[in-house]
């Protein structure tokens, strides 16, 4: 494969990944959520093995096979079926302005492109353009956690966080070392327990997955 | 001076005239059997037309020169635009000096005429119709405008011919900016010529519908124009994401002797993008008005990031 | 001794995974603590004697700094399974926890521990922030361990603002290794923070700043600094108090650690007081907003996390002063904290325990209930608000006298903040341990060891600061110029 070609490729699954993210931040449903999650962990997987074949990095394999097999089959999987013995599936959120979000969005999008622009100039690596797209994931799904108000959504705008801080490693630097990249899905992986745990403990406590409810620690006045 | 832009140029206009109708023919017939029923066949529309033709025109006592006026501008503004969209060839004379933009602000005045025949007659259709497609307008043209200057970025000009110069001969395939230029594009075209989600064609539902509504009073010659003139939008904006996005097969500057392989491959695309709009068409239900917001807000949004990705990823 | 540091936490959790629900439960916790302090000790008398060495193939970094807050992080995990054996004794009989979440309990302490171990002991800034996140996962269970709905509330909220927080500082790393990568080439090694601190001035300037903006995000929600701390009042107050004691007195210490590490690699590579600046901000407004807010707060433990709040806002305030008084100071006071605090969330433990109830309007006569919780409380927030002779009054004198020198207009600003934090933890407390004894109060036998030997060591070192001490906290200091 050539360079160019494959960093066009790149470049349009990063792009894929941004629209995945916007997806998420305005998708209501819970399903159409796990859905765009789970497309946006196989695009990633996907992108990090067309660099790891590019760059000749090969322990970028692995961490292509670890994303796959965490993000696109374990977590959704695992979310499915909270969801499911929930009964939340049905649940939509209606509090959120759409358009406000997405121009938040943008405008998030292009602090980050700002951000990252010190940065770009000084790589040389085919992926340097999408560490700003990395960013903007890692910002968008910080907005989603900020702007929904359901425990599920919440804990898959923390996932999409996850998901662009492992873009941002594979774009700024081919990928962490091994050991990090291992130790971070090791994290991933308990965080998924945990929250799953939580859900039933929300569950029974308050009837409902709605954080909303959770109002009762606030300082006295 | 070269004549042949000038003969490809009513070459173009007349066959976008001609094959307009058998467009719309073409989707309500694919529509008729994705749902099961007997279509009136690929010449209905022409049949619909003619008939129109040949009533006698009604008008409202209070009908102002606004309502008599507008389905001839409708009609005139649509066969310009037909004019600037190159179909065939690139080499197209009026393109250098008519723009894109001039191609927007075309439908503009089209909508902002509509709208106001609406509500000349003062009946409470056609007022609440030209509210709601206002509406929709002032929502979708921003977006339209976004989603044109990312083509016209990537291809560093505004005129449709330059751009489909680019394209044509561009080496990259995969562009992200032309990718979600492309999707928002699809978003407005839906909106703009009125299909489901947005708008229904075939409704006359006193709370749905949206153009209908506007030209609710309109009768004989005058519906005729107006009919005619909607089946060249569909069939333009059809041919201007076509163009604009996938140009290959269009004769390039100065080669006529290909002119009519690239009729015949314009005919094979827009088969295939009727087909896709049937199939887009059938698989939506209609939305709620209130939604729109939200519809054209994504189409804006994704001409944004078409426009972002341009310049942080190419 | 290093390995055996680490290891011997990973084997109690594993173990009290499983027999955590037993009688001899706590003893193994407490025996399984006391192993740790000791293997803590000999590793610090290592240092000591050799200086900074590394292990398991670069793999673990051992200095001055970070050993002496594995020697104060295991011996106060040691003292805190001491006080969690009658406490959660206590709160079985009362019916708050049944027998999977003893075991629960008592395994992730463990786990709490060697994630903190590992955040000190690692020479992988990669790792580090691994071990970070995990030291926040073990806890978030245990802050819901009772399951009432407050419970789960302030843990869900920690889990939520610590994970958000903690992928900032990630993708701070991330920067750094970009950073390094340009320097040391690919892989493991350019992640080493022995390699890193050696070359840091060769690190790209700008990049390091961005760098450091995200993790001091990251790294100070954990911190605790405001306007980032929303969480910590509520995870301290809602969860077991052993929990709160650990994570008041050495989880807020271990994310301080790893902001002052990343501190060092960014002055190095800036030459410029930038990164030093952001945490005097961050610091001072800590101070203050914590200071104010313990004012209004009617919740015991509340008001002690708060006060956490502050001192850590002292803390880091100190270091991003910088300078060899300040940062000796900071040293000294992240240690006299951590043993002052956790002693004050024993006693604390005790009291509401007694009282059935966390609310202070309903603490009363604790001098004559139990005079050791109330003597201890009230020596403890003697200690805390920085009166002499105890050891936080030396270390915020130093502090306070680095600040007049280096940075005199804030030094109102901090003396405001001390000032109403000593006002608001007075008044609170005087109304607790004074008084007759009411008709609710049930005697109880307390933890009297932790409270003692945390209070003694406060004192000691208020008074006279041990030779070995001194010295190791001037290397530290060298280390972190």
């Amino acid at each position: 494969m050539n360079i160019n070609i494959a960093a066009q490729i790149n470049s349009f699954l990063a792009a894929l990944v941004l629209l995945t993210a916007f997806g998420m931040l305005v998708q209501r449903r819970m399903y159409g959520l796990v859905h765009l999650f789970t497309w946006q962990g196989l695009f990633l997987s996907l992108n990090t093995a067309i660099v790891g074949y590019v760059a000749g990095r090969h322990h970028l394999y692995i961490s292509s096979v670890l994303t796959l097999a965490l993000k696109v089959i374990l977590l959704p999987y695992i979310l499915h079926v909270l969801i499911q013995r929930l009964k939340v599936h049905k649940e939509v959120e209606t509090v959120i302005n759409v358009p406000m979000t997405m121009l938040i969005g943008i405008a998030l999008v292009i602090f980050s492109y700002h951000l990252m622009s010190p940065v770009r100039e000084l790589s040389n690596l085919v992926t340097r353009s999408t560490l700003a797209v990395a960013l903007a994931t890692v910002m968008i799904g910080l907005l989603m956690m900020i702007t929904r108000k359901h425990a599920v959504t919440q804990i898959i705008g923390f996932l999409a966080m996850e998901n662009g801080l492992f873009f941002a490693a594979t774009s700024a630097t081919y990928g962490m070392p091994l050991v990090v990249e291992l130790g971070v899905a090791l994290d991933i992986l308990i965080a998924a327990f945990i929250f799953g745990i939580f859900f039933f403990h929300i569950h029974t406590t308050f009837d409902s997955l709605d954080i909303e409810q959770m109002a009762r620690l606030k300082e006295e006045d | 001076m070269k004549v042949y832009p000038y003969i490809i140029e009513f070459l173009q206009i007349a066959i976008f005239l001609g094959i307009a109708p058998a467009f719309t023919g073409w989707v309500r017939m694919l529509k008729c059997w994705t749902q099961g029923r007997t279509s009136a066949g690929l010449f209905q529309p022409y049949r619909d037309i003619m008939k129109l033709f040949s009533k006698d025109v009604i008008l409202a006592d209070n009908a102002s020169w606004i309502f008599r006026f507008t389905p001839y501008l409708i009609f005139g503004t649509a066969v310009l635009a037909g004019g600037i969209v190159p179909m065939l060839s690139i080499d197209l004379p009026i393109t250098s000096t008519a723009d894109v933009i001039v191609l927007v602000a075309l439908f503009a005045i089209a909508r902002f005429f509509t709208a106001l025949a609406g509500m000349d007659i003062g009946t409470a259709f056609g007022g609440m119709g030209s509210s709601r497609e206002m509406t929709i307008a002032s929502l979708a043209e921003p977006a339209m405008l976004m989603a044109i200057f990312t083509v016209s970025l990537a291809s560093k000009s505004t005129s449709l011919s330059q751009m489909v110069h680019v394209i044509y001969s561009g080496q990259s395939v995969l562009r992200p900016s032309l990718v979600f230029a492309l999707l928002a594009f699809i978003l407005i075209a839906l909106a703009e010529t009125g299909r489901i989600p947005v708008d229904n064609p075939a409704t006359h539902l006193e709370l749905t519908m949206i153009h209908e509504a506007m030209i609710l009073e309109y009768s004989g010659r005058h519906l005729a124009l107006i009919e005619w003139a909607n089946m060249m939008k569909l069939f333009l904006f059809t041919a201007l994401g076509i163009a604009t996005f996938f140009p290959w097969g269009i004769a390039a500057s100065g080669d006529i002797g290909f002119i009519p392989a690239a009729l015949l491959i314009m005919m094979l695309k827009l088969g295939i993008a009727g087909a896709g709009l049937v199939l887009l068409e059938t698989g939506l239900a209609k939305m709620r008005i209130f939604r729109l917001t939200e519809f054209l807000g994504s189409a804006f949004l994704l001409a944004t990031l078409g426009m972002l990705s341009y310049f942080i990823l190419e | 001794m290093l390995l055996i540091l680490l290891l011997v936490p990973l084997f109690g959790a594993v173990i009290l995974a499983f027999v955590g629900d037993r009688k001899f439960a706590p003893e193994i916790n407490i025996m399984c603590s006391a192993a740790t302090f000791a293997a803590g000790a000999g590793l610090a008398v290592q240092v000591y004697m050799h200086g900074p060495m590394l292990a398991g193939g670069k793999f673990f970094f051992v200095d001055a700094f970070n050993v002496y807050l594995s020697v104060l992080t295991s011996f106060v995990s040691m003292t805190t399974a001491i006080f969690s054996r009658r406490y959660m004794r206590k709160e079985r009989e009362h019916g708050r926890v049944g027998h999977m979440r003893m075991r629960f309990y008592h395994a992730m302490f463990q786990l709490f521990i060697f994630a903190m171990l590992l955040c000190l002991l690692t020479n992988n800034v990669g790792v580090l922030w691994i071990a970070m996140e995990l030291a926040t996962l073990s806890t978030v269970l245990l802050v819901s361990l009772y399951r009432t709905p407050t419970a789960i509330e302030a843990a869900w909220k920690y889990f939520i603002l610590c994970g958000v927080g903690i992928a900032q500082a990630l993708f701070g790393t991330v920067l750094l290794y970009f950073a390094a990568e340009r320097v040391l080439g690919e892989g493991g090694e350019a992640l080493l923070w022995t390699n890193l601190s050696r070359i840091s001035g060769e690190l790209e300037p700008t990049v390091l700043s961005l760098a450091f903006v995200f993790l001091m995000v990251g790294y100070g929600t954990k911190v605790g600094l405001v306007p980032l701390h929303n969480w910590l009042p509520d995870a301290h107050s809602e969860g077991p108090t052993p929990i709160s004691a650990v994570l008041s007195g050495l989880l807020l210490n271990i994310a301080l650690y790893a902001l002052v590490r990343c501190k060092v690699l960014v002055d190095g590579a800036t030459g410029t007081h930038h990164a030093g600046n952001i945490m005097m901000g961050f610091g001072l407004l800590s101070i203050l907003v914590a200071a104010f807010s313990l004012l209004r707060q009617k919740d015991i433990k509340r008001m002690f996390s708060y006060s956490s709040i502050e001192h850590m806002g002292i803390a880091t305030f100190a270091f991003g002063l910088g300078g060899t008084v300040a940062t000796f100071g900071a040293l000294l006071h992240m240690l006299v904290h951590s043993l002052a605090k956790s002693a004050i969330f024993f006693t604390v433990g005790h009291a509401s325990q007694m009282h059935r109830t966390q609310e202070m309007d309903k603490i009363k006569g604790l001098f004559r209930g139990n005079p050791l919780v109330g003597w201890g409380l009230m020596l403890g927030v003697m200690a805390i608000v920085g009166l002499p002779p105890f050891g936080i009054f030396t270390s915020e004198f130093l502090i306070l006298t680095a600040t007049m020198k280096n940075a005199p207009l804030l030094t109102p600003f901090l003396l405001l903040g001390l000032a109403v934090a000593f006002a608001a933890l007075f008044r609170r407390v005087q109304s607790m341990v004074a008084g007759d004894v009411p008709s609710y109060q049930k005697p109880m036998k307390a933890a009297h060891v932790p409270v003692l030997l945390h209070m003694a060591l406060v004192l000691v070192i208020g008074i006279y600061m041990p030779d070995f001490l001194n010295k190791w906290f001037h290397t530290a200091v060298e280390l972190l110029k």
